[in-house]
Order: structure tokens, then sequence, then C-alpha cells
């Protein structure tokens, strides 16, 4: 497995607080999630892909912006495995990369989708309401 | 002459039901560990009142090692529970007292594993001996 | 002072070999009590033993130490020996000289030096012996068994054949249990009617066997062999033994609209009413939170139609004592509550059923005669999807759900699937499973063949949530083979919910002072070797209440106790060990610490009255443990604060005593 990178995984891990090998690979994330169609990759393969390493390709996935961060998978998954967050986890990984976020309340609003719920948006208030 | 050489005296209180006989199934496979270690037979590890831990360090003991079953095997269903606790408590005060935690132990054998008891005494003993000689506790009752 | 004879075995070269056993039986000569000191090649062979009690007579020894091998080898042959020489069998000490001692060692001196001691500490500790007698108890030779499901009348049936009497108490008007509203049994298919109710019926025209239905178990009390149990029998206002439960009542009664809970609400019985027709005892039961009669006075007109003059408005509870031998659990279980599973619209639509419900919708006794209708609207489904794992293996969601496998789903869901398949080949079959879990004899092929002949679509993968709209389920679930999230319109959705221990199950434990795990499931003795029998003497297991199972296993593990049971109760007398804990009660404070470590329930609680100088008295609580119960662990005497428990055979002086002659 070329893309497998142990280091960045732990990192994800560590960030996130997920423990993957909780899952016992029932699949009710991926029934359960309103954006499936949207993501290249399915919260369930999103799960075996980080406890496997292949961090890279959900890095560079267009699906991590496509996740609603509206919890469902965290809420209904019989383990506790929480695959929101780790998706919440690649996301920072891409934020990091790109160093310092020097964007400013000013200029959100061209970021803004009118098609998708504005992910930072969403996902700061998940995590601080929760 | 090897006339200077420090030797433990260790007391080990072994369960009935797990580890005296792990501790037969040593001898039986004829695993070695040193002759410092005697074992004194009680039903469960509960049954270990801390006053013989205290007893045995009063009379020159320099290690003592209680072994009972695995958490969950008791015989008694939840005796090695309270042993857990109870010498938990009574450690942590030898410690405070200047008996180093490391001349005291609980440690969990099995019926079925004689080397694991006899890989505990050594690794006991080694580390008893590297200690060296115990203070005693004083015994007020008995000062003549 | 004891008279002491120490014993010390060659075991040929295996003691001789690395401890001078000379030098041994020399070095104990001086100990304290010690009168007569020896050795020998084999003491457990026949002259080694004759030896022994030879020296009993000649030196009038009244302790004996044996330095051989381990006392789990050879600690009864000695003990019989000291008997028969006629000193108590528990003045013998064994030092351990073999297995701890010249086999672990390779040293001649360092073997002999440590065998010395080792005598030493047996010799300190037999001269603090005390003789000791096991006590007896007689054993009531009658058993109680709580529950009358299919565990219950199949350990009752099995009881009652070796020839003891037996008592079922069961808490609903019926015996029949949970296996009485099944349709059909896997693997193979025998309707469930059709194998319990010939149980049924011999329970009841079994002479050894009493039923006590619509009754409970409200109190315990004494030991293995002893237990007196109180039963409250519930009012049902219809007196039992004159209903011929013909029914009259049932056809006038004006209370159609009560909720029937043997069809799980799916349909309506009468305030009077007999569960189901097979019911045993076949009698009528008056619901009082439905009977106008009963709450307000006003009706009154079953007892008119009655011709055998059964009803009677103004019964009471009766509470009848009785004593028992030993006692069966066997009180089953329940399938979780679906209320807290919003995901799949179980509160809100009527067709998202559990599959208890559905063995009720296929059933020809059930609300629809056995045609498979919508709960709705009575209507055909043509495309149902099962969901697997409904609450089980939820690890998350404790509040919800169960962290164990519920072990039956998997197979009563192929069971209705292929049965839907079967009877109705125009039905589209979904079963979404995480892992299809069939460790069973033929349960495999069976549910292979359900796929493979019946045609029922295994999907592996989960349901994400179930939407009511308009007639229909949306059902959102994933495929995870083919990587696909699917939506799938359906009629009805049922439920594989998670069982759990009946709420019964928690007050009786503690009535019972039997130990049960986080789950409410009763722990067995030993989870291999002893599984039918719970860590209190004298109380057995039966069936779910020890953890999820289905028939066939259910039926076995009845079997089990049952001989279990019939095992105590063909002795006549119990013999109990006699290394027990005893209480001082002078020095005892009442403070109950040991009461609460005990794990069999053997410490109880009495105001004892103590007589006091100048002629007064004075009223103590004090301890006192029941021999017969007590099992010899110890937990208590370090636990009392006073010291004033103590354990005979491994008093706390005795031990004191080994401490000091190894730490001489």
């Amino acid at each position: 497995m070329s893309s497998k990178n142990e280091r960045l995984r732990d990192e994800i891990l560590k960030r996130s607080g997920v423990n993957p090998k909780k899952c016992m690979r029932c699949g009710k994330c991926s029934a359960t999630c309103p954006a499936y169609d949207e993501m290249e990759y399915h919260p369930h393969q999103f799960v075996s892909m980080v406890e496997n390493g292949d961090i890279e390709p959900l890095i560079n996935s267009k699906g991590i912006y496509r996740c609603l961060s509206c919890f469902a998978c965290v809420d209904r998954c019989p383990r506790g495995v929480e695959p929101a967050k780790l998706v919440e986890a690649v996301r920072l990984e891409v934020i990091r990369k790109q160093g310092a976020n020097h964007l400013t309340a000013d200029g959100v609003e061209a970021f803004l989708d009118g098609e998708i719920p504005q992910q930072a948006i969403v996902s700061a208030l998940r995590k601080y309401s929760k | 002459m090897q006339v200077n050489e420090y030797k433990p005296l260790i007391v080990a209180f072994c369960c009935n039901w797990c580890s005296y006989a792990g501790a037969d199934l040593a001898g039986n496979n004829r695993l070695n560990y040193p002759a410092e270690v005697k074992i004194i037979r009680v039903p469960c590890s509960c049954r270990v009142n801390p006053m013989f831990v205290l007893r045995a360090f009063q009379r020159g003991a320099d290690g003592v090692i209680i072994c009972g079953c695995h958490p969950g095997d008791c015989h008694y269903t939840s005796g090695n529970y309270f042993t857990r606790r109870r010498m938990a408590l009574l450690f942590s005060m030898l410690d405070y007292l200047g008996i180093e935690k490391e001349r005291t132990r609980v440690e969990w054998v099995s019926a079925a594993e004689g080397a694991k008891f006899a890989a505990t005494m050594n690794d006991f003993v080694e580390k008893v001996t590297a200690l060296g000689e115990n203070k005693r506790l004083e015994d007020l009752r008995c000062k003549k | 002072m004891q008279r002491i004879g120490v014993f010390v075995c060659w075991c040929g070269t295996n003691i001789a070999g690395t401890v001078d056993v000379k030098a041994v039986a020399e070095a104990l000569k001086n100990e304290p009590g010690v009168i007569v000191s020896t050795d020998y090649q084999y003491m457990c062979s026949q002259s080694g033993q004759q030896m022994i009690k030879d020296a009993i007579a000649e030196h009038k020894l009244t302790g004996i130490v044996v330095c051989s091998c381990s006392p789990r080898m050879h600690e009864t042959t000695f003990r019989k020996t000291a008997a028969s020489a006629g000193i108590n069998p528990y003045m013998v000490e064994i030092a351990n000289i073999r297995e701890q001692c010249s086999w672990v060692h390779k040293d001649m001196p360092i073997g002999t030096e440590k065998a010395i001691i080792l005598g030493k500490a047996a010799v300190a500790k037999v001269n603090l012996n005390a003789p000791l007698t096991p006590g007896e108890s007689p054993v009531t030779k009658r058993a109680l068994v709580i529950g009358g499901g299919i565990a219950g009348i199949q350990t009752a049936l099995d009881i009652a054949d070796a020839g003891f009497p037996v008592d079922i108490v069961e808490k609903k008007p019926t015996i029949g249990g949970k296996m009485a509203q099944l349709d059909k049994t896997f693997p193979t298919l025998d309707c469930a009617a059709c194998i319990l109710t010939p149980k049924m019926v011999d329970v009841a025209q079994n002479d050894k066997i009493r039923i006590f239905s619509y009754s409970e178990v409200t109190d315990v009390k004494g030991f293995v062999g002893n237990f007196d149990v109180t039963i409250r029998k519930h009012a049902r206002y219809v007196k039992e033994d004159v209903c011929t439960g013909c029914g009259a009542c049932i056809e006038k009664c004006p209370m159609k609209k009560v909720p029937n809970e043997f069809n799980l609400g799916m349909d309506n019985r009468t305030a009077i009413y007999i569960p189901f027709a097979q019911a045993t005892p076949k009698v009528a039961t008056i619901d009082p939170n439905y009977c106008n009669m009963l709450k307000n006075g006003k009706c009154g007109l079953c007892a008119k139609v009655c011709a055998a003059g059964a009803i009677d408005y103004t019964q009471k509870d009766e509470f009848i004592e009785e004593k028992y031998g030993a006692i069966v659990v066997a009180t089953g279980f329940n399938p979780i509550s679906m209320e807290k599973f919003d995901e799949y619209a179980y509160s809100q639509s009527k067709d998202v059923i559990t599959s208890l419900e559905f063995e009720r919708l296929t059933n020809a006794a059930g609300p629809t005669a056995g045609k498979l209708l919508r709960p709705s609207d009575g209507k055909h489904p043509h495309t149902i999807v099962f969901v697997q794992c409904v609450g089980s293996r939820c690890e998350a969601c404790a509040e919800k759900g169960k962290e164990y496998c519920s072990k039956i789903c998997c197979m009563y869901t192929a069971k209705h699937a292929m049965l839907t398949r079967d009877k109705y080949p125009d039905t589209d079959v979904y079963v979404f499973y995480i892992d299809v879990r069939t460790p069973g004899k033929n349960f495999d092929e069976f549910y292979r063949r359900a796929v493979e002949e019946y045609g029922v679509h295994y999907i592996k993968g989960m349901v994400g949530k179930v939407t009511p709209e308009g007639d229909k389920l949306k059902v959102q679930a994933s495929d995870l083979l083919l990587n696909k999230q699917l939506h799938i319109d359906a009629d009805l959705v049922v439920l594989a919910a998670a069982i759990e221990p009946d709420k019964s199950a928690r007050p009786l434990a503690t009535l019972l002072t039997a130990s049960m795990d986080t789950n409410d499931f009763f722990t067995e003795a030993h989870p291999k070797l002893r599984p039918v029998e719970s860590p209190t003497a004298g109380v057995f297991l039966s069936g779910a209440c020890q953890g999820p199972k289905d028939i066939p296993e259910t039926v076995s593990q009845a079997g089990a106790a049952a001989s279990k049971v019939i095992g105590l109760l063909a002795k006549d007398k119990l013999t109990g060990n006699p290394c027990v804990a005893h209480s001082d009660e002078m020095m005892c404070n009442g403070c109950s610490s040991c009461e609460r470590v005990c794990p069999y329930g053997a410490i109880t609680y009495n105001d004892k009255e103590f007589r006091m100088p100048d002629r007064t008295t004075l009223i103590r609580r004090v301890a006192s443990v029941n021999p017969a119960v007590c099992q010899g662990c110890g937990a208590c005497t370090v636990a009392c604060p006073s010291g004033a428990m103590d354990l005979h055979g491994f008093a706390s002086s005795q031990i004191m005593a080994e401490v000091d002659a190894i730490c001489k």
C-alpha cells in the first residue's frame, strides 16, 4: 500500500479522538448519511481508510467538503465510532497544510455556497454545542 | 565462599484455587525459582488480612507477594477484587512508612500458569534483592 | 498443648533427591509440641499410612504434620488416615516440600533449609488447629421453578419425572411463556404450539407438579436444602378450582377494548379473559384495571352467565408459604423497547413492527388469523424490509441498546423471510445484516436455503432511517458490497429487537442473593464447568435468564438444571465444608461490614440478649454465619474491624503462626 501513512493516521486519530478499531462494519453511518451520493468516499469507507492509513486520497477528495457535519452517523453508530469527527480532522489537516488561515469575517461571504450549508459554521456549531 | 551474599526473605500468600495450584504446576514442570520464596496457602486472596503482611514485615520479611485468581475468575466470585483494593491502600501506606512498593506485590496467577508463577517469583526476588535489606517494622507490643 | 507427630516423606527420590529428609525430621523434633518425628519412603502407601496410625496410637498424638507432596494431592488421603486412627481429620496439616520445594530447587542444602522452614510453619499451624466437624442439614425434597416458559416447563417435568414434587410460579395467568407466542420454530419449522402445548398439558396433568399462575415470589429465606419461600397469588377474581374455562363469560363481557398483551397489543380482548386457547391452567382472569364491576360496581354480567359460579369479585391476594430444597430460576427474556430507536420510526408508524409482533401476525391464532397483513390498513405487504441487530451489539448507546449479541435474531429473521417468500412469492423480502451468525446444527443450511431457494435478498449493510410517506415506508440503507446507498419503498419494516432479561430478574436475584452481570443476566457458578448453577448454593439457572438462548439450547439447559436439582434432592442430608467463617458474638459490634462483602449472603444479623454484670441484660445486634451457605472464602474476616470474624481451618492466629515460623 503506497499511500499508507501511519504518522498522518495517528495524527488524525489523536486529533479526532476516534478509535476506528471499534467499527464492526455494519454500514449504518453510510446508511444514514444524507450527503452519501455527494461523497466519493462514503462514511464507512472513510473509517476504514483512516484505519488503514489511506489518508492522502481523503485529503484530496472533494467529499470532505460535502459532509454536512449533520452528525447523523455519530448519533446512530452502534459502536460510538463517530465518523464525522474523522472528516473534520481531515479537513483540519488540509487547513494546517495550507498554513495559517487568513480568512476574516468579511471574507466568509465570498465562499458561501447557496447549495451546501457553510461547512465551517456548521461544524463549529456542532463542535461547540456538543 | 559466598558468605555475605544477601538472601532476601519472601512470604508468598497463594489462593488455594488458582495460584497455589499454579505453584504446584511450576513444581510439576520443574521450573526453578529461588528458595527464598515461602508459600502460605489461603482459601482466597481476600483471606489475606493486612495484619498478616504487617506481621511479616515486623518479623523481618524483605518482600510480601499475594497471588490470586485473575479478575473475574475468583472461585468465590469477588474475593480478588477486595484484595486488589485493600492491598492498593496497604501498599501505599507501607511505601509511606519506608517499605518500598517493589517489596510488595499483588499478582494474578491462574492454575494453568506455572510458568508465570516461576517467572513472577524470579522477577520479584530479583527486585527485592536489588533493594537490599529491609527496614523492620517495630512491634511496640513486643518490646521488652 | 498438642501432641504432634511429624512424618517426612521421601517420595522415592522426588523429595529425597533434593532434600535431606533425615535432617528435616531431625530438625523438626525440637519444635514445640512435636512428640515424634520420622521419615519414610512413601508416606501415602499402605505401610506409610499404617506407620502414621501406629504412631497416633503409640504416642497418643493429637495433631499430624505430613511433609510431602501438595495438599491438593494427598490432603484427603492423610485426613482419612487420621480419622481411621481416631483423631479428627482436620488435625492434619501438609507441608508441601515436593511441588514447592524439592522440584523447584536444585541445591540440597538450600532445599533442606526451606523444607525445614515449611515443616516448622506446618507445625506452628497444627499447634493451633481445632477439631472440626462438618455441619449437616436436612433437605426438603421439593423444588421451586420460577418462570413457566419452556425452560421452566422442561425443568419441572424432568424433576417431577424423577419423583420429586415441583411447584411452578408464573406471573402471567398461564404458563407457556414466549414460546407460546411463536409461530414456527427454526430450523425444522415445526409449529411452536404443536410442540409446546402437549408439554403444557403434561405439566397440568402431572400430580407431582403444582402451578401457581398469576403469582410471584415475594420472599426467600433460608439456604440450600431449606428455603422458605413466600408466594403471592394475585387475585384473579375467578375461583381457579371451579372455573371450567368454558368461555361464556368472555362472550358476554361488555369491556371489549382492552389491548391484548398476548398479541402485543395488535388486537383487543375483554376485561375477563383467557390469554389463548391452550392456556394452562385454562381458567379465566378478570383484569381489575378494566373491569367495570371491580372499578365501580356496575356490571356483574360474567357472574350471571357463569354456570359453575366461579366468579368471585371479593377475592383477595393470597400468600402461600412453602419450603423448598432447591430453586430454579427460569425468568426468561423480553425484547427491548424500540421507542428509543427514532430512526426506524417505530413509534410513528404501525407498519414498523418487531419480530415478535411479526410472529403474532403470521400465527394462525394471531390477530390476523395467520394472514400477513399490514397492521395499519390490513393490506397485504409487497415489500418487506427486515433489519437485524436493532439494539444488539450496540456499545455506544447503553441507554438504548445492549452490548451483547442477542443470538437468536439471525435465525428467526431467516425463518420469517423464508416463510414469507414461501407463502407469498409475490413479496420482495430484504434482510439487512451486519453478520449472519448461524452456529448451530442445521442452522447455516437453513439460512442458505432462505437465500438460494427462497430468493430472500440478503444485503450486507444497515438501515439508516425509515420515513413514513403516504402508505409507504421510505427505507434508506447502505449496501456495503455494492458500495451504494439504497432507497427502498417498503410496505412493512420488521425490526429484530435485542432481547434483555425479564425485569423481574433483578429483584429476584436480590431475594435469592444470586449474582448477576451488568446486563442483568444471572451469573453461573463457573462459565464452563458449572453452567447451570448459580454461585449461590441451591439456586439453579434455566433458559434465557442466564444469557440469550434459542429453544434447543434452553431445553437442554433446562434438563441439565433439573439433573442438578435431582442430584441435590436425592440426598437426605447435606454435609458441609467445616472450614467456614464464624463470628465471636462478644466481639461483634454489629457494623454489617461482613454482611456487605459476603458473596453468598451467608451472614445475617440478629438482635441477641447478653447477660451483663449485676443481673442486667443487654440486647445487641450481632452477626451470625450460616455454615451451610458459607463457602469459606474469608472475605468477611478481613472486612471485620473488630476481629470478631474468623475462619475455621485458616484462622488468623494460624496464618500468623505460619508467618512467624517462616520469618524466624
